[in-house]
């Protein structure tokens, strides 16, 4: 279990160490740095960060754009609160560095709406990075001038996917759009703009100042570097953990005081429910996703209750503007209820099964093509308790 | 300009496309076909409805090919199982949702939904399907109705609202699977900044939305022995009509129609063109009083630049959007209003008719001059002065009921009088056409000489440009107008409010130079209504415009002060443009309405 000792984001940081040395440095170097570390976005998707800065740097405009995407709304997640509470600092001098590899002057930290409580906390880490000089004009003499301001989201799930972020903060509908043009493309006011979650920029001023050889020596090939998780339910001490990547999910159950669980929810509602059997699998961009919600439901919770649950959430978060997700979710609720009631044939399931499919192949953003895993996945591992009641 | 080509390969065979160019429009020249359905050419792309979706190599997810525009090699597959699937599924999950009465729907036949049901040979809902309505019918509006139990929100009508007309009365409520298109608080969209340009119901592809339809009442009038029914017949629907009948679109069928409108049972059958002359000497005369006042006598209460306001939606609009700058607006009423009220007073008295059993149905190829015949200013004749705006697909129906096929029925001409109009009146169909019209005449009065352009063609105010723009210098003017002697007049021609948008921004920023502006509300002009044949589309207007500039060429009389029935009207009636009878009939003014309203 050595692993679980080892701390990057939970470990020891020093303001402006890892600005320093970026601004000491080519933006193109920075972006190197990163790409090497193999560092992946944390926020769920895992597409790998310095591929998306060196789309944004290669893009020529007059205006680019960095966005902390701090809509932490999945349910079961609280990781970014905790680094936001705690540490602006680290969230700000990442999304900085950001800034100057993709050649952007402003920054933005796109904070969920309820979490607004830890607005003042950011507001006021900006002013003492920008009393140190780590922020604003001619940040350490660099001649590089970088703002950031928050913008508030007002309570959509869906506005945590990046497009919807941008339409969101565009002034529009928080709703996603078809790709390409990516945001590196035309995001922000249609400029590039690179979206990051708020964990992803924590880890960069620590890779930008140790260099990406150290990054990779923790968690595993593909998936490097640790991950905080969330971890909640039918547990003995529930709270944010930073792990290496690659860690079996047996290994985090024992670390948290899980007692004998009958099934984990890994990833979020849009994640896998997963059970016993497949609990030595480890947790990793390969294997069960690393979005970093884990939700844990001991042995006299209902299965069809936990999925009724997760669907009714889609239902009401789903924008609403593509056919599969609207009314898919939808379907796969009122399927639910049907199991609930007993009614529901078997010909029908197996229509709602075609339908998850569907789903994931044709919805127009991350939202829809994830929101069937819960269903497919409870259906299959918890077959006997969620069909024959 | 050279632009880049890019191989691709569809369904294993090879092509060449420019760079950008959409997979749909890749497909479409490639002769395959991709069905889809929150698609429309007129629009932007939205990439909702997920039915037009393929596969692309290489991509995990299928792709709507409406949205994805072609920058690299790619290789697609149109048609898969998992294509098949998804298309399948995602038509089942609108059909599930959509309150599909069929045999009581407008759109029965013509709707996009139940033709893309049959396509894919559907036969049982796979969902549970909705059984009785849930939402209450919207039909505060004299122009347009929604029923959004028929929506399968598509988003159709908001992109048209918003993105295409810069209107902005219908927008997206809620969310996931409580969706609803409505409007500001749900208010009813009588209620609303809605200009009744009916533009949305062109592109529903079912029946959510239609035009408030008064043919039952016009039937009654027919059919009740004591009425004087008239109709008059303005030139878009005459050159679109027929494509109710299986026309090809661009075919004029005027002289069939009016046997029809006869057949029917109308007493008497008028040109509103007839109309449009009397407007354009009421409308021209107005403008060379206003250039007076400015240029001579320096008055500066006086508006320049004039615009037309022959268009009701366009009215509507700068009521709402402009009200500070509505003197700029003529003071004319439309063709179709100025009719009514001659009817009604003019004709009733030659005729020996009681004008309170005259019943005046206005054809029309739009929703808003429903509005328009119920405003309370039109009611100079001492009564409503038309009685019914008809739209053409309402007049199609009409037709096909009284048991009439337009194919089968004999040329016929107009009644007169005011059965007469000339080229100039019927070319306001397209848009320009006013503005042609006007300056024929105008031009000719000014200077007694006809415009210098070939066939009297002004060309430069002609085309599908969204804002056109011309001057005219007037030469060698008679005696009386020697004040306009060397005076260029700046003039320009928008269609579609978002392209009249750019223009009264211009005008209100006291950035435009213009004389004279002819605004229509929708895009194409009149030709393109909302009470227009479905679909609509670029090909479709530029096709009409075609068969109204045709017809056009071979009129015997084509300058509007030239209609030697409009002579004889002013002979015995009017006296002269501008006189103190026109004044009282044939000219209005306007209700400032603002954008906002109060909730109590």
């Amino acid at each position: 279990m050595k692993q679980i000792k080892k701390k990057i984001l939970f470990g020891e940081y020093v303001s402006g160490i890892g600005l320093e040395k970026a601004l000491s440095i080519k933006p193109e170097d920075v972006i190197k740095e990163i790409k090497d570390s193999g560092l992946r976005g944390r926020g769920g998707a895992g597409f790998p960060t310095g591929l998306k800065w060196e789309f944004a740097f290669k893009e020529e405009s007059d205006e680019k754009y960095v966005i902390c995407n701090a809509d932490e709304g999945e349910p079961g997640t609280f990781k970014d609160r905790k680094l936001l509470t705690e540490q602006p600092e680290k969230v700000i001098e990442g999304l900085t560095i950001a800034g100057y590899a993709i050649g952007a002057k402003r920054g933005f930290i796109y904070l969920r709406g309820e979490y607004i409580y830890i607005l003042k906390n950011i507001e006021k880490a900006i002013t003492n990075l920008k009393e140190k000089n780590l922020l604003g004009e001619n940040i350490l003499n660099s001649n590089f001038h970088f703002d950031v301001e928050v913008r508030l989201g007002a309570g959509a799930y869906v506005c945590g996917e990046e497009f919807a972020l941008i339409e969101s903060m565009n002034g529009y509908r928080g709703e996603p759009r078809n790709k390409p043009p990516f945001p590196t493309q035309k995001g922000f006011r249609d400029k590039p703009t690179v979206v990051n979650n708020v964990e992803t920029l924590c880890f960069v001023p620590y890779i930008v100042s140790k260099g990406a050889e150290w990054f990779k020596s923790f968690g595993i090939e593909g998936s490097t570097g640790t991950k905080l998780f969330s971890v909640s339910g039918d547990i003995e001490h529930p709270g944010v953990y930073e792990l290496e990547l690659g860690i079996t999910l047996n290994e985090l159950l024992e670390v948290v005081g899980a007692k004998n669980p009958k099934a984990v929810q890994v990833g979020g509602a849009a994640g896998i429910c997963v059970a016993k059997k497949d609990f030595d699998r480890p947790i990793s961009f390969q294997g069960l996703p690393p979005g970093g919600s884990i939700i844990v439901f001991g042995e006299h919770r209902d299965m069809l209750k936990v999925l009724k649950n997760f669907l009714e959430f889609f239902v009401e978060e789903s924008c609403g503007q593509c056919t599969p997700c609207r009314e898919g979710n939808y379907r796969l609720l009122e399927g639910v209820n049907m199991l609930e009631k007993g009614n529901c044939s078997y010909r029908y399931l197996r229509e709602l099964l075609t339908l998850c499919e569907v789903m994931k192949t044709s919805s127009k953003c991350g939202l829809g093509q994830t929101s069937p895993n819960c269903f497919l996945s409870i259906l299959e591992n918890f077959k006997d308790e969620v069909i024959f009641r | 300009m050279n632009r880049e080509m890019i191989d691709i390969r569809i369904d294993g065979k090879e092509f060449k496309v420019e760079k950008g160019t959409t997979i749909l429009e890749a497909c479409k020249m490639a002769g395959i076909n991709i069905p889809t359905l929150c698609y429309h050419p007129d629009l932007t792309v939205a990439g909702i409805c997920r039915i037009c979706v393929v596969e692309i190599e290489g991509m995990k997810t299928l792709t709507p090919a409406c949205a994805f525009q072609i920058e690299r090699p790619v290789s697609v597959k149109t048609n898969s199982p998992k294509i098949r699937k998804a298309r399948r599924i995602n038509l089942d999950l609108l059909l599930s949702e959509h309150y599909g009465d069929c045999y009581t729907c407008v759109r029965n036949g013509k709707c996009e939904l139940q033709s893309l049901a049959r396509d894919y040979g559907i036969d049982n809902y796979r969902f549970p399907s909705v059984i009785k309505p849930k939402y209450e019918i919207d039909n505060s509006s004299y122009a347009i109705v929604r029923d959004q139990n028929k929506c399968i929100s598509c988003k159709r009508c908001i992109r048209t609202c918003i993105d295409l007309q810069k209107v902005g009365a219908l927008e997206t409520f809620g969310r996931g699977h409580s969706v609803r298109i409505s409007t500001a608080l749900n208010k009813p969209i009588a209620e609303v900044i809605c200009i009744n340009c009916g533009q949305c119901i062109n592109r529903c592809p079912t029946g959510a939305l239609r035009a408030n339809d008064p043919a039952d009442f016009i039937w009654e009038a027919i059919d009740d022995p004591e009425k004087f029914v008239i109709i008059q017949t303005a030139p878009s629907p005459r050159a679109a009509i027929g494509e109710e009948f299986g026309y090809p679109p661009g075919t004029s069928v005027t002289k069939k129609l009016n046997a029809a409108l006869r057949r029917i049972g109308f007493d008497r059958v008028f040109d509103t063109n007839f109309a449009a002359d009397l407007t354009i000497m009421e409308e021209g005369s107005e403008l060379i009083e206003r250039l007076k006042k400015r240029i001579v006598e320096g008055d500066e209460i006086v508006k320049v630049p004039m615009i037309t306001s022959c268009s009701p939606g366009w009215v509507k609009f700068a009521e709402h959007y402009y009200p500070e700058h509505l003197n700029h607006l003529s003071t004319c009423k439309s063709p179709q209003q100025m009719f009514g009220a001659i009817i009604k007073t003019y004709y009733a008295r030659k005729v020996g008719i009681d004008p309170s059993k005259i019943v005046v149905v206005a054809l029309m190829p739009c929703a808003a001059k429903k509005f328009e015949c119920n405003r309370p200013e039109m009611r100079d004749s001492g009564f409503k002065d038309v009685d019914f705006g008809l739209t053409t697909r309402e007049m199609a129906t009409m037709i096909k009921e009284a048991g009439i096929d337009l194919k089968d029925m004999p040329e016929k001409d107009f009644d007169h009088p005011l059965g007469l109009g000339s080229g100039a009146g019927l070319i306001f169909g397209a848009t320009g056409g006013v503005m042609e019209a006007a300056i024929r005449t105008v031009y000719e009065i000014v200077t007694g000489k006809p415009v210098p352009f070939k066939n009297l063609e002004i060309t430069p105010i002609r085309g599908m440009e969204g804002v056109r723009e011309a001057s005219l210098t007037i030469e060698n003017t008679l005696p009386e107008y020697r004040w306009l002697e060397g005076v260029t007049l700046n003039v320009a021609v928008a269609h579609g409010t978002a392209n009249a948008k750019k223009i009264m921004d211009k005008v209100v920023k006291g950035e435009a130079d213009y004389h004279f502006i002819e605004i229509m509300a929708c895009p194409g002009g009149c030709l393109g209504g909302g009470g227009q044949p479905i679909p609509t589309t670029p090909e479709i207007r530029m096709a009409r415009a075609r068969a109204i500039y045709e017809e056009e060429k071979n009129l015997p009389v084509r300058k509007s002060h030239e209609n030697p029935e409009l002579q004889q009207l002013y002979k015995e009636f009017l006296k002269h443009p501008l006189s103190e009878v026109s004044h009282k009939l044939l000219h209005t003014h306007y209700t400032p309405r603002g954008k906002y309203f109060f909730v109590g």
